[in-house]
């Protein structure tokens, strides 16, 4: 072991400055382990010519098409050998970490363990999409790599055209605007696609993420096929002991300026008093004013979850919000939760069915419409799912008298 | 030969195995929180209990010494368990207050910053780059762990008016997401087409169907089927270049980064936004990257100074006006920040508001 540094002046400079260093860190690996050595030359190569020299390629592990992301060497000589060949194979296991990333140091040690076994001691917590990344493994080690965390209890995540690997926020387990279960909710979504996960043959990747509460703090509006965000449809419960003491303690012009102003719907307003009058029917549970007097104002009793489909990045029609498709269900008991599974499934399957090639569900979406993929999934039409109604009059209306008498019978049940 | 050992396809494990003690028996009955100091929590539950957490940035990408230092420090001072945000920094929970300083005072005798909780900036939310991506046009954990450093203070204090989320991203497929101030290599020229590799590596219609202006076809060049590209209508996005890495997209000089702020998840105040350009042509300089902590600094500099408490970097743009945006950070406005993209006109001014 042991094999000679190469000479690293650009990482090197890396090393300097207060934020933690993952130069030293693989800088450290290397001192026994080759792998590093020439991984650590590869990338000042890239440093130097400000080019990647990584490629895909089909490596996995038995029972699965995907979760492994391949990655071998094209910094090669003239005489096609690898400039590296420590490194000329890289490849990165992505493991589905448990709801809310706790863990227990004994598990973590047991990861290091292995990965010190089989790869290059490199581990990301966490990728971008919510795995931990194994970072670092030859072709041969995989495998074994893979069935001694598997035998641990932990699974591959998604990579591909499939279900990715879900998010959920720190949720019930240490935060108070927790609506429901977030954790079990991320579990069950995930797990019930396992086969559309671990077999890619989606037309795209399928994202599902679970925030407890409208802070949003997995981002799941802006990244997620299917979002799942708390809320509450009675009032925001209100203490008012605490509303005066927090009005006493900062002054009634910075609740006037930070508070009440602050209400996106005017739903606010300070009493005499120093009490807090709330205009609940025009609340839209923004979580402003909440988040500012946490321990005065919280959300209501009777929660659920708002359900949102189509958010993505870029590629390829540019940025796109999720948008409401499920404006409120309760999530508690064993049969919500089913409800929920089944209408994940639906989607899935249209998803799956009607997406072309390289199409999220937010582009379908947009090129079918949402009405069509309401009634393609079974989910009825409600006002909560538009910003506005339409604008413009170039549309055909002749089953209007139908459809205004569905919803007076919508109204009637 | 044996039976290969098929997978056992447990999916997302258990959460309550891995659970400090005191959230499991706490689970859903959270009261209220705290903030103590930067980085440090306490919350409270309905039962009376308190839980303490300390969070500290870590590098990400790992090695295993240091994660196994970050294990020891657990075991020792904080009960034996951890999390992780979805910004990579690391939360050790305690139950019982007097530890919360000896945790701190270790942490930061290791090397590991307290904060990124409130309204700081928190750790940088990243890609992969050079170090595993395969169509990467810059590094990731290089340009944060310079810009960390360079934001470092603004990491462990808490004197921002609201949260500042940063993201970075190696090519415009922008991985690491949307963020009050998202930095994103943005290609500059076409791709250069290795026509002698095209026809061996790409499916060429799927290729071509990628292309969000159809500017790519079919072509025959020097006797081999290939694809060209119409170097008007490109705007060199780099989306070919994934399934067909023939067409060249990085370059090492017109590979630039782009600036975008104003992103927000969050539904707190305003609705949940995407970030907007503000800036570009900044080059992409190994291995610190300056350029970038200039501009990305200009601008916290500037909000810093102006918005008001809890107006995040896009509600503080969307009060004071887009020309104030620009005159307080002194980044220039030019043409390019005119949306003509599908929807665009609906980012123009259909107003009489204008701020004088």
């Amino acid at each position: 072991m042991a094999k000679q540094m190469h000479d690293t002046p650009m990482l090197d400079q890396l090393e300097s400055g207060p934020w933690p260093s993952f130069v030293t860190g693989l800088k450290r690996l290397a001192k026994d382990n080759d792998m590093m050595v020439d991984l650590l030359g590869q990338l000042e190569t890239s440093y130097e010519t400000r080019k990647g020299y990584w490629k895909g390629g089909t490596v996995g592990v038995i029972g699965y098409g995907g979760g492994i992301i391949p990655r071998f060497t094209e910094l090669k000589g003239d005489d096609g050998q690898a400039l590296f060949p420590a490194a000329a194979e890289f490849h990165t296991l992505r493991v589905m970490p448990p709801p809310g990333m706790h863990y227990d140091t004994d598990t973590i040690r047991k990861f290091c363990d292995i990965w010190e076994k089989y790869g290059s001691g490199l581990i990301a917590f966490h990728g971008q999409s919510g795995d931990i990344m194994f970072q670092g493994c030859s072709t041969d080690n995989v495998q074994p790599a893979f069935d001694e965390i598997n035998e641990m209890g932990f699974d591959l995540g998604g990579a591909g055209p499939a279900v990715r690997t879900g998010m959920s926020c720190v949720g019930a387990a240490r935060c108070e605007n927790s609506c429901f279960d977030e954790g079990r909710t991320m579990r069950m979504l995930v797990n019930n696609a396992l086969d559309d996960m671990h077999r890619p043959a989606l037309p795209y990747k399928f994202k599902y993420k679970v925030s407890g509460c409208p802070n949003d703090c997995m981002n799941s509006v802006q990244r997620a096929d299917l979002a799942t965000i708390g809320t509450w449809r009675d009032d925001m419960k209100v203490d008012q002991d605490e509303v005066k003491s927090f009005v006493a303690e900062k002054g009634r012009k910075y609740v006037i300026d930070n508070v009440i102003t602050r209400c996106p719907t005017q739903a606010l307003s300070l009493n005499d008093d120093d009490t807090l009058a709330v205009d609940n029917p025009s609340c839209v549970r923004c979580m402003h004013c909440i988040n500012v007097m946490n321990k005065a104002l919280s959300p209501g009793d009777d929660k659920g979850v708002t359900l949102l489909c189509g958010g993505k990045r870029t590629l390829k029609i540019g940025d796109l919000m999720g948008t409401v498709i499920v404006p409120f269900m309760k999530l508690e008991s064993d049969e919500d939760f089913e409800t929920l599974e089944e209408l994940a499934t639906e989607i899935l399957d249209f998803f799956a069915e009607n997406a072309l090639e390289h199409e999220r569900t937010g582009e379908m979406i947009e090129r079918i419409g949402l009405v069509n993929f309401l009634e393609g999934v079974g989910l009825e039409i409600d006002p909560n799912m538009i910003e506005r109604p339409r604008m413009n009059p170039y549309v055909r209306m002749d089953g209007w008298d139908e459809e205004a008498s569905k919803w007076a019978e919508r109204k009637a049940q | 030969m044996s039976e290969p050992r098929m997978p056992i396809e447990s999916g997302v494990p258990e959460m309550e195995p891995y659970l400090h003690p005191v959230l499991k028996k706490n689970y859903g009955e959270w009261a209220w929180h705290e903030r103590l100091r930067p980085g440090v929590l306490r919350h409270v539950a309905k039962s009376g209990d308190s839980i303490w957490t300390v969070r500290a940035g870590t590098q990400r990408q790992m090695d295993l010494y240091t994660i196994r230092k970050l294990m020891d420090i657990a075991d020792e001072f904080a009960e034996g368990y951890v999390r992780f945000t979805i910004r990579s920094n690391i939360e050790y929970m305690v139950g019982d207050e007097s530890k919360v300083q000896p945790l701190i005072d270790k942490l930061n005798a290791e090397g590991f910053p307290i904060g990124g909780t409130g309204p700081s900036v928190s750790m940088i939310s990243h890609t992969q780059g050079w170090l595993h991506c395969d169509i990467p046009g810059t590094d990731a954990s290089g340009a944060v762990k310079a810009l960390m450093d360079d934001l470092y203070d603004d990491f462990v204090k808490e004197e921002m008016p609201n949260r500042v989320r940063i993201t970075t991203s190696c090519c415009q497929i922008n991985c690491g997401g949307q963020g009050d101030i998202a930095i994103n290599i943005q290609h500059t020229k076409p791709p250069k087409i290795d026509h002698s590799q095209v026809a061996n590596v790409c499916e060429r219609p799927s290729v071509v169907a990628r292309c969000p202006v159809a500017a790519i076809r079919p072509a025959m060049v020097n006797g081999k089927p290939s694809l060209e590209v119409d170097e008007k209508k490109c705007i060199c996005c780099g989306a070919c270049f994934p399934p067909c890495p023939p067409m060249q997209i990085n370059d090492p000089e017109h590979s630039k980064f782009a600036i975008w702020v104003g992103g927000k998840n969050s539904n707190a105040r305003s609705k949940p936004t995407f970030h907007k350009l503000v800036a570009a042509g900044v080059p992409n300089n190994p291995p610190r990257w300056p350029e970038v902590s200039t501009v990305v600094k200009q601008i916290l500099s500037a909000y810093k100074e102006d918005a008001k408490d809890w107006e995040r970097i896009g509600e503080w743009a969307d009060r004071i006006g887009w020309p104030k945006f620009f005159e307080k950070t002194g980044l220039p406005f030019t043409k390019y920040h005119i949306d003509n993209w599908r929807g665009g006109r609906s980012n123009l001014n259909a107003s009489a508001h204008i701020r004088f």
